[in-house]
Protein backbone atom coordinates (compact mmCIF):
# COMPACT_ATOMS: atom_id res chain seq x y z
CA UNK A 1 0.00 0.00 0.00
CA UNK A 2 2.95 2.33 1.42
CA UNK A 3 4.89 1.03 -2.24
CA UNK A 4 1.63 1.96 -4.10
CA UNK A 5 1.43 5.20 -2.83
CA UNK A 6 4.85 5.97 -3.02
CA UNK A 7 4.90 5.53 -6.83
CA UNK A 8 1.89 7.38 -7.30
CA UNK A 9 3.47 10.46 -5.75
CA UNK A 10 6.72 10.19 -8.13
CA UNK A 11 4.50 9.95 -10.51
CA UNK A 12 2.73 12.92 -9.67
CA UNK A 13 6.26 14.73 -8.94
CA UNK A 14 7.81 13.66 -12.46
CA UNK A 15 4.82 14.67 -14.25
CA UNK A 16 4.75 18.47 -12.31
CA UNK A 17 8.61 18.65 -13.26
CA UNK A 18 8.02 17.71 -17.04
CA UNK A 19 4.78 20.54 -16.69
CA UNK A 20 7.38 23.27 -14.98
CA UNK A 21 10.17 22.32 -17.50
CA UNK A 22 7.64 22.77 -20.47
CA UNK A 23 6.30 25.96 -18.81
CA UNK A 24 9.97 27.17 -18.99
CA UNK A 25 10.79 26.32 -21.95
CA UNK A 26 7.66 27.99 -23.40
CA UNK A 27 8.71 31.00 -21.87
CA UNK A 28 11.97 31.33 -22.44
CA UNK A 29 10.65 30.67 -26.60
CA UNK A 30 8.08 33.35 -26.05
CA UNK A 31 11.05 36.01 -24.80
CA UNK A 32 12.85 34.83 -28.37
CA UNK A 33 9.94 35.67 -29.92
CA UNK A 34 9.12 38.84 -28.84
CA UNK A 35 12.78 39.71 -28.97
CA UNK A 36 12.57 38.69 -32.69
CA UNK A 37 9.61 41.16 -33.37
CA UNK A 38 11.27 44.69 -34.01
CA UNK A 39 12.94 42.78 -37.53
CA UNK A 40 9.57 42.34 -39.06
CA UNK A 41 9.38 46.34 -39.13
CA UNK A 42 12.07 45.84 -41.90
CA UNK A 43 9.96 43.20 -43.37
CA UNK A 44 5.94 43.61 -43.17
CA UNK A 45 5.75 41.44 -46.09
CA UNK A 46 5.90 38.48 -44.01
CA UNK A 47 3.66 39.31 -41.73
CA UNK A 48 0.74 40.26 -43.91
CA UNK A 49 1.28 36.44 -45.80
CA UNK A 50 0.31 35.05 -42.74
CA UNK A 51 -2.02 37.30 -41.93
CA UNK A 52 -3.89 36.32 -44.94
CA UNK A 53 -3.26 32.39 -44.15
CA UNK A 54 -4.93 33.08 -40.19
CA UNK A 55 -6.74 35.54 -40.61
CA UNK A 56 -8.44 35.87 -44.17
CA UNK A 57 -9.19 32.11 -44.16
CA UNK A 58 -10.96 31.91 -40.98
CA UNK A 59 -13.55 34.15 -41.66
CA UNK A 60 -15.55 32.46 -43.51
CA UNK A 61 -15.85 30.01 -40.02
CA UNK A 62 -16.00 33.12 -38.18
CA UNK A 63 -18.53 34.88 -40.20
CA UNK A 64 -21.01 31.66 -40.39
CA UNK A 65 -20.57 30.62 -36.92
CA UNK A 66 -21.01 34.39 -35.93
CA UNK A 67 -24.37 34.92 -37.52
CA UNK A 68 -25.67 31.21 -35.83
CA UNK A 69 -24.63 32.44 -32.55
CA UNK A 70 -26.55 35.85 -32.88
CA UNK A 71 -29.46 33.88 -33.93
CA UNK A 72 -29.70 31.86 -31.27
CA UNK A 73 -29.58 34.33 -29.03
CA UNK A 74 -31.71 36.83 -30.45
CA UNK A 75 -34.62 33.39 -30.31
CA UNK A 76 -32.99 32.47 -26.63
CA UNK A 77 -33.55 36.27 -25.47
CA UNK A 78 -36.87 36.86 -26.73
CA UNK A 79 -38.49 33.89 -25.38
CA UNK A 80 -37.53 35.36 -22.00
CA UNK A 81 -37.87 38.76 -22.21
CA UNK A 82 -41.19 38.36 -23.87
CA UNK A 83 -42.54 37.04 -20.42
CA UNK A 84 -41.63 39.83 -18.32
CA UNK A 85 -42.36 42.43 -21.91
CA UNK A 86 -39.25 43.38 -21.87
CA UNK A 87 -38.49 42.38 -25.28
CA UNK A 88 -37.59 45.82 -26.87
CA UNK A 89 -34.09 44.92 -25.01
CA UNK A 90 -33.18 42.38 -27.11
CA UNK A 91 -30.69 44.44 -28.99
CA UNK A 92 -28.90 45.47 -25.82
CA UNK A 93 -29.11 41.52 -24.36
CA UNK A 94 -27.48 40.47 -27.60
CA UNK A 95 -25.05 42.73 -27.81
CA UNK A 96 -23.63 42.82 -24.85
CA UNK A 97 -23.43 38.71 -24.58
CA UNK A 98 -21.26 39.18 -28.26
CA UNK A 99 -19.16 42.32 -27.27
CA UNK A 100 -18.47 41.38 -23.85
CA UNK A 101 -18.42 37.79 -23.69
CA UNK A 102 -18.94 35.26 -26.96
CA UNK A 103 -17.15 37.48 -29.73
CA UNK A 104 -13.62 37.55 -28.07
CA UNK A 105 -14.51 33.52 -26.27
CA UNK A 106 -16.26 31.88 -29.14
CA UNK A 107 -13.91 33.91 -32.07
CA UNK A 108 -11.02 32.41 -29.46
CA UNK A 109 -11.98 28.64 -29.41
CA UNK A 110 -12.61 29.05 -33.42
CA UNK A 111 -9.45 30.63 -34.33
CA UNK A 112 -7.90 27.75 -32.29
CA UNK A 113 -9.59 25.17 -33.87
CA UNK A 114 -8.88 26.75 -37.47
CA UNK A 115 -5.55 28.96 -37.29
CA UNK A 116 -4.00 27.58 -34.45
CA UNK A 117 -3.85 24.01 -35.29
CA UNK A 118 -2.89 25.06 -38.42
CA UNK A 119 -0.18 26.53 -37.43
CA UNK A 120 0.71 24.00 -35.30
CA UNK A 121 0.59 21.34 -38.00
CA UNK A 122 2.64 23.81 -40.28
CA UNK A 123 5.44 24.15 -38.40
CA UNK A 124 5.79 20.95 -37.01
CA UNK A 125 5.77 19.62 -40.47
CA UNK A 126 8.59 22.21 -41.24
CA UNK A 127 10.50 20.45 -38.33
CA UNK A 128 10.13 17.23 -38.88
CA UNK A 129 10.91 17.89 -42.47
CA UNK A 130 14.15 19.13 -41.61
CA UNK A 131 13.30 22.89 -42.67
CA UNK A 132 13.77 24.58 -39.54
CA UNK A 133 17.23 23.22 -39.58
CA UNK A 134 17.93 23.95 -43.05
CA UNK A 135 16.92 27.34 -42.21
CA UNK A 136 19.19 27.60 -39.46
CA UNK A 137 22.33 26.09 -41.70
CA UNK A 138 21.87 28.74 -44.54
CA UNK A 139 22.25 30.94 -41.44
CA UNK A 140 18.36 32.43 -41.56
CA UNK A 141 17.55 32.45 -37.91
CA UNK A 142 14.03 30.31 -38.04
CA UNK A 143 12.91 32.47 -34.78
CA UNK A 144 12.49 35.68 -36.94
CA UNK A 145 11.75 33.83 -40.28
CA UNK A 146 8.82 31.51 -39.37
CA UNK A 147 7.88 31.59 -35.72
CA UNK A 148 7.74 35.60 -35.29
CA UNK A 149 5.63 36.36 -38.02
CA UNK A 150 3.25 33.55 -37.68
CA UNK A 151 3.14 35.03 -33.98
CA UNK A 152 2.17 38.60 -34.93
CA UNK A 153 -0.14 37.74 -37.47
CA UNK A 154 -2.17 35.62 -34.53
CA UNK A 155 -2.48 38.34 -32.42
CA UNK A 156 -3.26 41.02 -34.83
CA UNK A 157 -5.77 38.71 -36.38
CA UNK A 158 -7.60 37.88 -33.12
CA UNK A 159 -9.15 40.75 -32.12
CA UNK A 160 -10.40 41.69 -35.84
CA UNK A 161 -11.70 38.61 -35.91
CA UNK A 162 -13.69 38.81 -32.71
CA UNK A 163 -14.88 42.22 -34.05
CA UNK A 164 -16.38 40.54 -37.35
CA UNK A 165 -17.99 37.81 -35.29
CA UNK A 166 -19.74 39.98 -32.86
CA UNK A 167 -21.31 42.30 -35.77
CA UNK A 168 -22.23 39.31 -37.80
CA UNK A 169 -23.92 38.15 -34.88
CA UNK A 170 -26.08 41.30 -34.13
CA UNK A 171 -26.89 41.34 -37.43
CA UNK A 172 -27.74 37.75 -37.19
CA UNK A 173 -29.94 38.74 -33.36
CA UNK A 174 -31.38 41.29 -35.27
CA UNK A 175 -32.68 39.35 -38.41
CA UNK A 176 -34.34 36.50 -35.90
CA UNK A 177 -35.48 39.58 -33.70
CA UNK A 178 -36.63 42.85 -36.09
CA UNK A 179 -37.17 39.83 -38.85
CA UNK A 180 -39.00 36.96 -37.90
CA UNK A 181 -40.20 37.72 -34.42
CA UNK A 182 -41.64 41.38 -34.89
CA UNK A 183 -39.46 43.56 -32.35
CA UNK A 184 -38.87 47.16 -33.15
CA UNK A 185 -36.18 47.98 -35.32
CA UNK A 186 -35.89 51.55 -33.41
CA UNK A 187 -35.95 49.96 -30.12
CA UNK A 188 -33.58 47.17 -30.88
CA UNK A 189 -30.55 49.59 -32.33
CA UNK A 190 -31.72 52.90 -29.81
CA UNK A 191 -31.13 50.39 -26.88
CA UNK A 192 -27.81 49.53 -28.01
CA UNK A 193 -27.01 52.61 -28.35
CA UNK A 194 -27.88 53.78 -25.39
CA UNK A 195 -26.55 50.76 -22.97
CA UNK A 196 -23.37 49.56 -24.86
CA UNK A 197 -20.85 51.50 -23.45
CA UNK A 198 -17.45 52.18 -25.52
CA UNK A 199 -14.99 51.86 -22.57
CA UNK A 200 -16.95 49.95 -20.54
CA UNK A 201 -17.69 47.07 -23.08
CA UNK A 202 -16.60 47.23 -26.36
CA UNK A 203 -12.81 48.41 -25.27
CA UNK A 204 -12.78 45.25 -22.47
CA UNK A 205 -14.03 42.97 -25.02
CA UNK A 206 -11.27 43.95 -27.38
CA UNK A 207 -8.74 44.06 -24.50
CA UNK A 208 -10.41 40.30 -24.06
CA UNK A 209 -9.50 39.24 -27.90
CA UNK A 210 -5.82 40.61 -27.75
CA UNK A 211 -5.04 38.56 -24.45
CA UNK A 212 -6.87 35.05 -26.27
CA UNK A 213 -5.07 35.91 -29.17
CA UNK A 214 -1.98 36.28 -27.85
CA UNK A 215 -2.15 33.26 -25.92
CA UNK A 216 -3.92 30.85 -28.59
CA UNK A 217 -0.96 32.22 -30.93
CA UNK A 218 1.92 31.67 -28.79
CA UNK A 219 0.71 28.25 -27.67
CA UNK A 220 0.41 27.04 -31.21
CA UNK A 221 3.86 28.24 -32.41
CA UNK A 222 5.72 26.81 -29.17
CA UNK A 223 3.48 23.50 -30.03
CA UNK A 224 4.91 23.29 -33.23
CA UNK A 225 8.33 24.05 -32.68
CA UNK A 226 8.39 22.30 -29.64
CA UNK A 227 6.87 18.97 -31.06
CA UNK A 228 8.85 15.58 -31.55
CA UNK A 229 9.83 15.66 -35.40
CA UNK A 230 7.33 12.65 -36.17
CA UNK A 231 3.82 12.54 -37.53
CA UNK A 232 3.18 10.96 -34.07
CA UNK A 233 4.64 14.31 -32.66
CA UNK A 234 3.20 16.66 -35.05
CA UNK A 235 -0.30 15.06 -34.47
CA UNK A 236 0.05 15.51 -30.27
CA UNK A 237 1.43 18.62 -31.06
CA UNK A 238 -1.94 20.03 -33.29
CA UNK A 239 -3.96 18.11 -30.54
CA UNK A 240 -2.48 20.36 -27.93
CA UNK A 241 -2.99 23.28 -29.05
CA UNK A 242 -6.70 22.87 -29.55
CA UNK A 243 -7.09 21.68 -25.97
CA UNK A 244 -4.80 23.69 -24.15
CA UNK A 245 -5.85 27.04 -26.37
CA UNK A 246 -9.07 26.17 -25.20
CA UNK A 247 -8.99 25.92 -21.60
CA UNK A 248 -6.47 28.59 -21.35
CA UNK A 249 -9.35 30.59 -23.11
CA UNK A 250 -12.00 29.63 -20.74
CA UNK A 251 -10.09 30.35 -17.26
CA UNK A 252 -8.62 33.29 -18.40
CA UNK A 253 -11.96 34.95 -19.40
CA UNK A 254 -12.85 34.28 -15.87
CA UNK A 255 -10.33 35.78 -14.98
CA UNK A 256 -10.94 39.22 -17.06
CA UNK A 257 -14.60 38.89 -16.63
CA UNK A 258 -14.29 38.87 -12.53
CA UNK A 259 -11.25 41.68 -12.96
CA UNK A 260 -13.18 43.90 -15.05
CA UNK A 261 -16.51 43.51 -14.62
CA UNK A 262 -16.61 42.78 -11.32
CA UNK A 263 -17.25 44.82 -8.30
CA UNK B 1 57.36 34.77 -46.76
CA UNK B 2 53.80 35.57 -48.13
CA UNK B 3 54.13 31.87 -50.29
CA UNK B 4 54.91 30.41 -46.75
CA UNK B 5 51.83 31.55 -44.98
CA UNK B 6 49.85 30.89 -47.92
CA UNK B 7 51.76 27.31 -48.26
CA UNK B 8 50.84 26.93 -44.43
CA UNK B 9 47.47 28.19 -44.51
CA UNK B 10 46.60 25.11 -47.41
CA UNK B 11 48.25 22.81 -45.41
CA UNK B 12 45.60 23.69 -42.24
CA UNK B 13 42.82 21.65 -42.43
CA UNK B 14 39.40 23.26 -42.90
CA UNK B 15 37.85 21.54 -40.17
CA UNK B 16 39.78 20.50 -37.05
CA UNK B 17 37.79 17.97 -34.42
CA UNK B 18 39.90 17.16 -31.28
CA UNK B 19 38.75 14.79 -28.71
CA UNK B 20 34.92 14.84 -29.46
CA UNK B 21 32.88 13.72 -26.93
CA UNK B 22 29.12 14.13 -27.51
CA UNK B 23 26.17 12.12 -25.55
CA UNK B 24 22.18 11.48 -26.17
CA UNK B 25 21.27 10.90 -22.54
CA UNK B 26 23.17 7.96 -21.01
CA UNK B 27 24.10 6.70 -24.80
CA UNK B 28 27.77 8.07 -25.60
CA UNK B 29 27.93 8.99 -29.59
CA UNK B 30 31.13 9.86 -29.64
CA UNK B 31 33.91 9.32 -27.47
CA UNK B 32 37.29 11.25 -28.30
CA UNK B 33 36.83 11.43 -31.65
CA UNK B 34 39.45 13.34 -34.17
CA UNK B 35 39.07 14.04 -37.70
CA UNK B 36 40.91 16.62 -39.80
CA UNK B 37 38.95 17.62 -43.35
CA UNK B 38 41.48 18.83 -45.55
CA UNK B 39 41.12 21.74 -48.08
CA UNK B 40 39.77 21.34 -51.42
CA UNK B 41 39.35 17.62 -50.75
CA UNK B 42 36.39 15.18 -50.72
CA UNK B 43 36.28 13.25 -47.77
CA UNK B 44 33.87 10.55 -46.57
CA UNK B 45 33.22 9.79 -43.03
CA UNK B 46 31.54 6.13 -43.09
CA UNK B 47 29.98 4.02 -40.51
CA UNK B 48 27.16 1.74 -39.59
CA UNK B 49 23.73 3.61 -39.29
CA UNK B 50 23.52 4.81 -35.75
CA UNK B 51 27.08 5.97 -35.16
CA UNK B 52 25.99 9.63 -35.17
CA UNK B 53 27.41 10.85 -38.79
CA UNK B 54 24.77 13.24 -39.15
CA UNK B 55 25.47 14.29 -35.59
CA UNK B 56 28.71 14.97 -36.51
CA UNK B 57 27.65 17.05 -39.54
CA UNK B 58 25.33 18.74 -37.32
CA UNK B 59 28.00 19.22 -34.37
CA UNK B 60 30.35 20.80 -37.32
CA UNK B 61 27.70 23.22 -38.17
CA UNK B 62 27.50 24.52 -34.71
CA UNK B 63 23.67 22.80 -34.45
CA UNK B 64 24.82 20.75 -31.51
CA UNK B 65 27.30 21.30 -28.79
CA UNK B 66 29.97 18.67 -27.90
CA UNK B 67 29.77 17.99 -23.95
CA UNK B 68 33.83 18.13 -25.03
CA UNK B 69 36.52 18.89 -27.07
CA UNK B 70 36.45 21.20 -29.83
CA UNK B 71 35.12 22.05 -33.57
CA UNK B 72 37.17 24.53 -35.85
CA UNK B 73 36.29 25.43 -38.81
CA UNK B 74 38.41 27.54 -41.04
CA UNK B 75 40.37 28.61 -37.80
CA UNK B 76 37.11 29.15 -36.05
CA UNK B 77 36.10 27.55 -32.68
CA UNK B 78 32.57 26.83 -33.94
CA UNK B 79 31.10 26.63 -30.62
CA UNK B 80 32.62 29.65 -28.79
CA UNK B 81 30.95 31.43 -31.50
CA UNK B 82 28.47 34.39 -30.55
CA UNK B 83 25.87 33.46 -32.66
CA UNK B 84 25.48 36.52 -35.52
CA UNK B 85 29.27 35.24 -35.72
CA UNK B 86 28.06 31.17 -36.34
CA UNK B 87 25.51 32.58 -38.82
CA UNK B 88 28.46 34.52 -40.59
CA UNK B 89 30.04 31.25 -40.46
CA UNK B 90 27.18 28.90 -41.65
CA UNK B 91 26.84 32.09 -44.71
CA UNK B 92 30.10 30.15 -46.19
CA UNK B 93 29.05 26.33 -45.40
CA UNK B 94 26.56 24.58 -47.55
CA UNK B 95 24.19 21.61 -46.16
CA UNK B 96 22.84 19.46 -48.11
CA UNK B 97 20.24 17.19 -45.68
CA UNK B 98 18.91 13.67 -46.65
CA UNK B 99 15.36 14.82 -47.12
CA UNK B 100 16.59 18.04 -48.80
CA UNK B 101 14.84 20.23 -46.62
CA UNK B 102 13.45 22.07 -49.43
CA UNK B 103 10.61 24.70 -48.44
CA UNK B 104 7.46 23.19 -49.48
CA UNK B 105 6.19 26.36 -50.07
CA UNK B 106 8.08 27.83 -52.76
CA UNK B 107 9.21 26.78 -56.27
CA UNK B 108 12.63 25.45 -57.27
CA UNK B 109 13.48 28.47 -58.28
CA UNK B 110 12.46 30.39 -55.15
CA UNK B 111 13.75 27.66 -52.85
CA UNK B 112 17.52 28.67 -54.75
CA UNK B 113 17.33 32.10 -54.31
CA UNK B 114 15.72 32.06 -50.43
CA UNK B 115 19.51 32.58 -49.01
CA UNK B 116 20.31 35.11 -51.77
CA UNK B 117 17.62 37.02 -51.16
CA UNK B 118 17.83 36.57 -47.40
CA UNK B 119 21.42 37.71 -46.85
CA UNK B 120 22.44 39.92 -49.96
CA UNK B 121 20.80 43.61 -50.94
CA UNK B 122 21.27 41.92 -55.25
CA UNK B 123 18.78 43.25 -57.16
CA UNK B 124 15.92 40.57 -58.85
CA UNK B 125 17.07 40.67 -62.24
CA UNK B 126 20.73 39.65 -61.15
CA UNK B 127 19.03 37.49 -58.73
CA UNK B 128 17.21 35.45 -61.45
CA UNK B 129 20.80 34.87 -63.63
CA UNK B 130 22.51 33.44 -60.53
CA UNK B 131 19.45 31.29 -59.77
CA UNK B 132 19.72 29.26 -63.31
CA UNK B 133 23.55 29.72 -63.21
CA UNK B 134 23.09 27.10 -60.08
CA UNK B 135 20.06 25.01 -61.66
CA UNK B 136 22.40 24.44 -64.48
CA UNK B 137 25.09 22.90 -62.90
CA UNK B 138 22.57 20.57 -61.51
CA UNK B 139 20.56 20.24 -64.42
CA UNK B 140 17.02 21.61 -62.94
CA UNK B 141 17.17 24.83 -64.92
CA UNK B 142 14.03 23.70 -66.45
CA UNK B 143 12.31 22.70 -63.42
CA UNK B 144 12.60 26.04 -61.75
CA UNK B 145 8.60 26.36 -61.62
CA UNK B 146 8.28 23.51 -60.21
CA UNK B 147 7.02 22.89 -56.49
CA UNK B 148 8.99 20.45 -54.06
CA UNK B 149 6.18 17.88 -53.92
CA UNK B 150 6.31 18.05 -57.91
CA UNK B 151 9.85 16.60 -57.74
CA UNK B 152 11.51 12.78 -57.55
CA UNK B 153 13.50 12.17 -54.73
CA UNK B 154 16.88 12.58 -56.57
CA UNK B 155 15.56 15.58 -58.05
CA UNK B 156 14.67 17.19 -54.85
CA UNK B 157 18.16 16.35 -53.72
CA UNK B 158 19.77 18.10 -56.94
CA UNK B 159 17.36 21.06 -56.08
CA UNK B 160 18.56 21.23 -52.31
CA UNK B 161 22.37 20.84 -53.74
CA UNK B 162 21.95 23.89 -55.83
CA UNK B 163 20.42 25.70 -53.11
CA UNK B 164 23.48 25.09 -50.70
CA UNK B 165 25.96 26.51 -53.91
CA UNK B 166 23.89 29.57 -53.91
CA UNK B 167 25.94 31.26 -51.70
CA UNK B 168 29.43 30.15 -53.47
CA UNK B 169 30.56 28.55 -49.88
CA UNK B 170 33.69 27.06 -49.15
CA UNK B 171 32.30 23.73 -48.27
CA UNK B 172 28.91 21.75 -48.28
CA UNK B 173 28.20 18.62 -45.97
CA UNK B 174 26.55 16.03 -47.93
CA UNK B 175 24.50 14.11 -45.14
CA UNK B 176 24.09 10.40 -46.99
CA UNK B 177 23.54 12.34 -50.35
CA UNK B 178 23.24 8.59 -52.12
CA UNK B 179 20.80 6.87 -49.77
CA UNK B 180 17.22 5.91 -51.59
CA UNK B 181 18.17 6.84 -55.07
CA UNK B 182 17.92 5.08 -58.08
CA UNK B 183 21.04 3.60 -60.20
CA UNK B 184 20.77 6.39 -62.51
CA UNK B 185 20.05 9.49 -59.45
CA UNK B 186 22.55 8.06 -58.05
CA UNK B 187 25.19 8.11 -60.76
CA UNK B 188 23.83 11.84 -61.18
CA UNK B 189 24.48 13.23 -57.49
CA UNK B 190 27.96 11.14 -57.23
CA UNK B 191 29.21 12.37 -60.30
CA UNK B 192 27.96 16.26 -59.33
CA UNK B 193 29.81 15.74 -55.42
CA UNK B 194 32.98 15.59 -57.31
CA UNK B 195 32.73 17.54 -60.03
CA UNK B 196 31.38 20.39 -58.20
CA UNK B 197 34.15 20.14 -55.43
CA UNK B 198 36.55 20.26 -58.60
CA UNK B 199 34.97 23.29 -60.68
CA UNK B 200 34.44 25.20 -57.66
CA UNK B 201 36.81 24.62 -55.61
CA UNK B 202 34.59 23.60 -52.33
CA UNK B 203 36.05 21.35 -49.85
CA UNK B 204 33.22 18.27 -49.81
CA UNK B 205 32.18 16.20 -46.68
CA UNK B 206 30.08 13.31 -46.94
CA UNK B 207 28.80 11.08 -44.87
CA UNK B 208 27.48 8.22 -45.78
CA UNK B 209 27.54 4.07 -45.70
CA UNK B 210 27.05 3.29 -49.71
CA UNK B 211 30.18 2.57 -49.43
CA UNK B 212 31.20 2.13 -53.62
CA UNK B 213 29.85 4.66 -54.63
CA UNK B 214 31.51 7.08 -51.41
CA UNK B 215 34.73 5.40 -52.00
CA UNK B 216 34.87 6.19 -56.01
CA UNK B 217 34.85 9.71 -55.02
CA UNK B 218 36.80 10.52 -51.89
CA UNK B 219 39.96 11.68 -51.47
CA UNK B 220 40.12 10.56 -47.85
CA UNK B 221 37.68 8.11 -45.61
CA UNK B 222 37.34 8.20 -42.22
CA UNK B 223 35.47 5.08 -40.77
CA UNK B 224 33.48 5.64 -37.64
CA UNK B 225 32.23 2.99 -34.77
CA UNK B 226 31.72 2.74 -31.52
CA UNK B 227 32.05 6.67 -30.93
CA UNK B 228 35.57 6.16 -32.29
CA UNK B 229 37.57 6.62 -35.70
CA UNK B 230 38.05 2.93 -36.00
CA UNK B 231 39.95 3.59 -39.52
CA UNK B 232 41.50 5.90 -41.91
CA UNK B 233 43.02 6.95 -45.03
CA UNK B 234 43.10 6.89 -48.89
CA UNK B 235 40.17 4.75 -50.44
CA UNK B 236 43.26 2.46 -51.27
CA UNK B 237 44.51 2.12 -47.86
CA UNK B 238 41.01 1.18 -46.58
CA UNK B 239 40.47 -1.32 -49.33
CA UNK B 240 43.45 -2.97 -48.49
CA UNK B 241 43.06 -3.36 -44.43
CA UNK B 242 42.94 -6.59 -43.19
CA UNK B 243 41.29 -5.23 -40.16
CA UNK B 244 37.99 -7.32 -39.42
CA UNK B 245 35.72 -4.04 -39.06
CA UNK B 246 37.32 -2.53 -42.02
CA UNK B 247 36.49 -5.71 -44.26
CA UNK B 248 33.34 -6.39 -42.66
CA UNK B 249 31.66 -2.93 -43.53
CA UNK B 250 33.05 -2.71 -46.57
CA UNK B 251 32.20 -6.07 -47.94
CA UNK B 252 28.74 -5.86 -45.65
CA UNK B 253 29.25 -9.14 -43.86
CA UNK B 254 26.62 -9.88 -42.22
CA UNK B 255 28.19 -10.97 -38.48
CA UNK B 256 31.75 -9.85 -37.16
CA UNK B 257 32.64 -7.49 -34.63
CA UNK B 258 29.62 -5.75 -35.46
CA UNK B 259 27.52 -9.00 -34.17
CA UNK B 260 24.39 -10.21 -36.05
CA UNK B 261 22.32 -10.93 -32.93
CA UNK B 262 21.29 -7.68 -30.96
CA UNK B 263 22.64 -8.86 -26.98
CA UNK B 264 20.32 -11.12 -26.02
CA UNK B 265 20.87 -14.49 -23.34
CA UNK B 266 21.43 -17.30 -24.03
CA UNK B 267 18.86 -19.34 -26.68
CA UNK B 268 18.18 -22.24 -25.46
CA UNK B 269 17.75 -21.09 -21.63
CA UNK B 270 15.41 -18.23 -23.28
CA UNK B 271 13.17 -20.85 -25.47
CA UNK B 272 13.28 -23.07 -22.55
CA UNK B 273 11.25 -20.67 -19.53
CA UNK B 274 8.04 -20.56 -19.53
CA UNK B 275 5.56 -17.62 -19.83
CA UNK B 276 5.42 -14.28 -21.78
CA UNK B 277 8.67 -12.48 -23.53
Amino acid sequence: MLEWLGDRLAALGRWGLAAGQRLGRGTLFLLATLWALPGLLLRPGLVVAQLYSVGVLSLLIIVVSGGFVGMVLGLQGYNTLVGFGAEQSLGVVVALSLVRELGPVVAALLFAGRAGSSLAAEIGLMKATEQLSGMEMMAVDPMSRVIAPRFLAGVLAMPLLAAIFSVVGIGGGFAVGVGLLGVDPGAFWSQIQDKVDVFEDVANGVIKSVVFGFVAAWIAVFEGYDCRPTSEGVNRATTRTVVHTSLAVLGLDFVLTALMFGE
Amino acid sequence: MRAGTEQAMAAEPLVRIRGLHFARGSRTIFDGVDIDIPRGRVTAIMGPSGTGKTTLLKLIGGQLRPAGGSVHVDGEDVHALSRRRLFRLRQRMGMLFQSGALLTDLSVFDNVAFPLREHTRLPESLIRQMVLMKLQVVGLRGARALMPAELSGGMARRAALARAIALDPMMILYDEPFTGQDPISMGVLVKLVRLMNDALGLTSVVVSHDVAETLSIADHVYLVADGRVVAAGSPAELRASEAPRVRQFLEGLPDGPVPFHYPAQDYAEDLLVDGHA
